[in-house]
């Protein structure tokens, strides 16, 4: 478990100093624990686990969006927990459950196995329709075509700065769109 | 359309470039943006008492001063500890004490001289009603910069992270209010201050159990 930490730790310290594809890995990594934890915590609450999704998907919005939160000298497995706890509790308030959320539910769910992404999220998903058709095009692009900034950028006749200003909005914006819900 | 986790992760680690400012410089500006508007309300609605300069050579009122930066300092460094969502408070709430400390050792040594007004009389004074209205007054504004600056940051505990944002606005505004107030014993700064800071405070609470939370 410690090893597993540390190496987050690392992954998110090259991240935050500008390497892409260590913040991609670190994303990848820790997603299966958050996805345990988040069905942990469903299930506690008596909610279906079929929401699991969605939690992690705001989970990670939220990771992204409050990096910047995170002491680089501190490790980063206690930061992420935080995050996620709030976000679950978040998420179970929104649905109108006021629960008590153990504080292991993601510490312990390091799991053996990865758990793998079975239920489909739709919260976002139903969120991107409302975004401005630029951002949403831009987003489309990366996440779903896979095509790089400076594709993307080629594809719209946009800078790439333009591009990775659209980018960030659109993920600053749904995030701010899953919190008014 | 639809989004799967996978590639949710993708657009997030594209926009890894993006680099948000640190909490402090955001929380700096935002005080800073409100700033004149609290000091508008001094300038307009108070100014620096007139004997000012008389006033500087009694230690008490040049204490009052040190109180309150006290505070504001204490609750700033407060605000950024509880910006990180994994923090407790242990080992950080006695930086509120500091300006309690200071204030209790002056109100010891007020007491070691000999005093020409009686301590009722002292405590008192002749300003409270001003002190308990323009300290929370010339706050709001200073508060309202505060609290959304720090949605900047990612706090678990948005009662607490807007109650110690309260400390900090009423720190700031009780520091110029303490310029304008005649009353310069430490009585009177440990009845009347606390007061007016802890409505701030109160404020605070409610307004970051509301906005604080991400």
């Amino acid at each position: 478990v410690h090893e597993t930490e540390d190496e987050w730790t690392s992954l998110m310290r090259l991240a935050i100093s500008g390497d892409s594809a260590a913040y991609h890995r670190l994303l990848k990594a820790v997603t299966p624990v958050l996805r345990a934890g988040a069905r942990r915590g469903l299930a506690r609450a008596g909610q279906p686990i079929d929401q699991s999704e969605d939690v992690v998907q705001d989970i990670l919005l939220a990771v992204h969006l409050k990096r910047h939160t995170w002491d680089a000298n501190a490790p980063f497995a206690p930061w992420l927990f935080a995050i996620a706890r709030n976000k679950l509790i978040d998420s179970l308030r929104r649905r109108g459950r006021r629960v008590y959320v153990n504080i292991d539910d993601f510490a312990d769910s390091i799991p053996n196995e990865p758990v793998a992404e079975t239920a489909s999220a739709s919260e976002i998903a139903a969120q991107l329709k409302t975004l401005p058709p630029r951002q949403r095009d831009v987003l489309q692009s990366i996440a779903v075509e896979s095509a790089s900034i400076k594709d993307t950028a080629a594809k719209f006749a946009m800078s790439e700065g333009a591009v990775r200003v659209a980018l960030h909005r659109a993920l600053a914006s749904l995030t701010a769109k899953l919190r008014e819900q | 359309m639809s989004m799967e986790t996978e590639q949710l992760i993708r657009s997030l680690a594209a926009d890894n470039t993006h680099r948000a400012r640190p909490v402090g410089f955001v929380l700096a500006l935002g005080l800073l943006v409100a700033a004149p508007l609290s000091l508008a309300m001094f300038v307009l609605w108070l100014g620096v008492r007139p004997d000012v300069m008389a006033a500087m050579h009694n230690p008490f009122f040049d204490l009052k001063f040190v109180v309150t930066l006290a505070l504001a300092v204490a609750a700033m460094a407060l605000s950024l500890h509880l910006s990180r969502p994994e923090v407790s408070l242990k080992g950080w709430w006695w930086l509120l004490l500091i300006p309690l400390g200071i204030l209790a050792a002056e109100i010891a040594g007020e007491m070691m001289v000999p005093q020409s007004l009686p301590m009722m009389v002292r405590l008192i004074g002749s300003n409270s009603r001003i002190c308990l209205t323009a300290i929370p007054l010339m706050s709001l504004p200073l508060l309202a910069g505060a609290l959304v600056a720090l949605r900047h940051g990612a706090t678990t505990r948005p009662a607490a992270a807007g109650a110690v944002a309260g400390l900090l606005s009423a720190g700031l505004a009780a520091t110029l209010y303490a310029s304008h107030c005649t009353d310069d014993s430490p009585l009177f700064v440990a009845t009347w201050y606390p007061i007016a800071i802890g409505l701030v405070a109160a404020i605070g609470a409610l307004a970051g159990s509301k906005v604080l939370r991400f």
